[in-house]
């Protein structure tokens, strides 16, 4: 794993002084709150319902035991003893106290953690596929780029006043599990026809008020361009940005309004003037970041164990079936943690839970963790025969959850429960579509089905690329609940539909158990997942399903 | 009360906290609603809105906010946002629901 140079380190411990007297100086008087909240969210502390969030930056989702039990200490010390993964590979803290943000800042740089960047219009916390360096389908694992990108975007000096937030997403397998169509800059890793590995640079998507899907402006970009074309993209956003609208200051605005062969155009064209005075990084820090990230020694003694653990345990069956994916080693795993039990809150995790895994990585992961965009937590690297036993300490632990890609695998973000911007809530309605099913058992009959939801138009919970989408409004003073459908969130990114009127929360249950109805109803073939079956019908049965008692709609 | 005024309060952020707090007639706050000062016209609001303005060094983002009279004469929130914060988030019995009142502004 990457460890902090030290100037990593310096930087690190700087600002955690220069934030601590910027907090004793907003105490004291001598800074307004007008000046001390830029200066606090650029440090991830948000001030939000009932109190203080404070928002670590996990880069590129990346962490061992050591960290993930520090921020075990930190939710027990300093918070009420849990932790929110958020789908920007992130994990907040909801109840943090302003005199003691200093304290837990100086916790995490102890680790080589931070929350810088974590705000602001500068670029953000880089993400990345959550199965990089273990995936069976990966070219590349992209993290080297990532770390890479992490380091030339810190405290970059020209782009710190962007005309507004910049997200980056990289995968290096060509299945997307990074939402990189979603992102100001999506990077996919794709070989051209020497065999030689490059990316497909995509720009301009994202979701919130205005939802876009990237547009490809490289179909294959070596390796070694990577950072002058990423400056070359940054310097035309920085120049025709829109700075007098902030819901048009987005590139995806930027690319939309220009059109994107006239933006490729720009962008070629000042690529060219930043590779004449680009300077390479040292081969020596890329050569350290490829081994800083090199893949741990594998243990490839073949073992009986896991095959036979399944045939006699049906309960673990059903675990490795949802929750195992394929490792580019065979005798390997990719455990996926579920933090979606059902009537859970998505994404948490208590202490204890964090130091579970922290320990199950130390004992049987080769020390990594993973935070998915998912909300879930990520062991990328357990022999398969160890699997048995960390089933049973995960659900041990109530994690053995078995439900990733199902149903009650769904993101909610925070919603009105913290949220200041939120017009609705939407964690209890994830709690409640989640407890219904269950009552029906019907999950593993439905099949691979994505549930997002989003308690605001800012969609951080993504629900314009959720098979199902939910997007929490206030209407008239009463939250009110719209359905949007076919939306997806990988390679074949597509922005959903809604379906129309919004509901209102105890309608909004059945309108969901009546689409997922329709479909059981409709598909062909039971393999037929439910976004095939969408993308042969069309929204039209689904309507049909949901408005047929017009009691039911409420009109928008 | 003047007509057509709906009666205001004046609410914000505790500082250290984070904790929802609403200003009382002695310009001091309180975390819970049914202790705040209720304005009863405009220019009642204007003053009460300087008096939080002029405590920028323990709290933040203060506001008007529209409520409802109950039965008792007390301050009730008139939209779910301000119920909620009232009351703290709904997945975890957390923030002001469970925090013993008083704990001073
Ligand atoms: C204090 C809490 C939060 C605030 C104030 C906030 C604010 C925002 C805003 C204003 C946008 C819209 C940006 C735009 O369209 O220009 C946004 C988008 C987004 N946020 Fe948040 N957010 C919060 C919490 C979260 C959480 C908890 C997550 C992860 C679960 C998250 C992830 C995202 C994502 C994925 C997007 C959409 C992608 C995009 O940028 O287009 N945010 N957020
Ligand atoms: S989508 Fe809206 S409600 Fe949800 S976290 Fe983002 S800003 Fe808050």
């Amino acid at each position: 794993m990457y460890a902090y140079s030290e100037f990593d380190e310096t930087f690190v411990r700087n600002r955690v002084a220069q934030f601590r007297s910027q907090v004793e100086r907003r105490i004291d008087g001598s800074l307004t709150e007008d000046e001390f909240k830029p200066l606090r969210l650029m440090n991830g502390l948000y001030l939000q319902l009932h109190a203080y969030m404070l928002r670590v930056a996990v880069p590129y989702g990346t962490l061992n035991s050591r960290q993930m039990n520090q921020l075990a200490y930190i939710a027990d010390k300093w918070d009420k003893g849990y932790g929110h993964f958020t789908t920007r590979q992130n994990i907040q803290f909801n109840w943090p106290k302003l005199r003691d943000v200093p304290e837990i800042l100086e916790a995490l740089a102890d680790v080589e953690m931070h929350a810088i960047q974590t705000s602001g219009n500068c670029i953000r916390n880089v993400t990345a596929d959550h199965f990089s360096g273990a995936a069976a389908d990966e070219i590349e694992d992209p993290r080297p780029t990532a770390e890479l990108l992490r380091q030339w975007s810190t405290d970059h000096p020209e782009f710190q006043f962007l005309p507004r937030k910049f997200k980056i997403a990289i995968t290096g397998a060509p299945n997307d599990r990074a939402v990189t169509k979603a992102h100001d800059i999506g990077l996919r890793m794709v070989r051209n026809e020497a065999g030689e590995p490059g990316y497909e640079v995509i720009v301009g998507g994202g979701l919130g008020r205005t939802p876009m899907v990237g547009k490809t402006m490289r179909e294959f970009l070596p390796k070694a361009d990577l950072l002058p074309y990423l400056e070359a993209i940054l310097r035309v956003y920085n120049l025709n940005g829109r700075r007098d609208n902030k819901y048009k200051a987005r590139i995806k605005i930027l690319v939309h309004e220009t059109g994107t062969d006239e933006i490729r155009a720009l962008i070629e064209e000042a690529f060219i003037e930043q590779k004449k005075f680009f300077q390479a990084p040292p081969a020596a820090l890329v050569e350290g970041l490829e081994a800083a990230f090199a893949p741990p020694l594998f243990d490839n003694t073949q073992s009986l164990a896991f095959d036979h653990a399944q045939i006699e345990n049906a309960a673990f069956r059903s675990f490795v079936e949802t929750n195992v994916a394929e490792h580019k080693n065979p005798a390997y795993g990719i455990v996926s943690v579920s933090l979606k039990p059902v009537g859970g809150t998505p994404g948490d995790a208590t202490s204890d839970q964090m130091r579970v895994l922290a320990e199950l990585a130390l004992k049987y992961g080769h020390d990594e963790l993973r935070v998915s965009h998912e909300q879930n937590i990520i062991l990328p690297h357990v022999r398969k025969a160890d699997i048995p036993a960390v089933y049973a300490a995960l659900k041990e632990a109530g994690l053995g959850t078995a439900n990733i890609g199902l149903l009650s695998d769904i993101i909610a973000c925070p919603g009105m429960d913290y949220c200041a911007l939120a017009t609705a809530r939407s964690i209890p309605i994830a709690q409640e579509i989640a407890v219904r099913f269950d009552e029906l058992k019907l999950e593993r009959e439905i099949g691979p089905l994505k549930i997002k939801i989003s308690g605001c138009i800012n969609a951080c919970g993504h629900h314009h690329v959720g098979h199902i989408g939910i997007l929490g409004l206030d209407k008239a003073g009463v939250e009110n609940y719209q359905i949007t459908l076919g939306g997806d969130g990988t390679e074949t990114a597509t922005i959903g539909e809604r379906t129309g009127p919004g509901f209102a929360a105890e309608d909004l249950i059945p309108a969901i158990e009546a689409i997922i109805q329709t479909y059981l109803d409709i598909r062909e073939a039971e393999d037929e997942t439910f976004l095939q079956a969408y993308r042969r019908v069309g929204v039209a049965p689904f309507k049909a399903a949901i408005y047929k008692d017009e009691t039911n709609a409420r009109a928008a | 009360m003047a007509r057509n005024f709906v009666p205001q309060i004046i609410t914000a952020n505790d500082l250290f906290e984070g904790d929802v707090i609403y200003l009382k007639a002695d310009g001091t706050w309180a975390r819970d609603i049914a202790e705040a000062h209720i304005a009863d016209s405009a220019e009642q609001v204007e003053t009460m809105l300087k008096t939080a303005y002029g405590q920028q060094g323990s709290i933040v983002g203060a506001y008007a906010m529209k409520i409802e009279i109950d039965a008792d004469g007390k301050p009730a929130p008139d939209h779910f946002r301000e119920e909620f914060r009232t009351r703290g988030p709904s997945n975890y019995f957390h923030g002001k629901q469970a925090d013993t009142k008083q704990i001073g502004a």
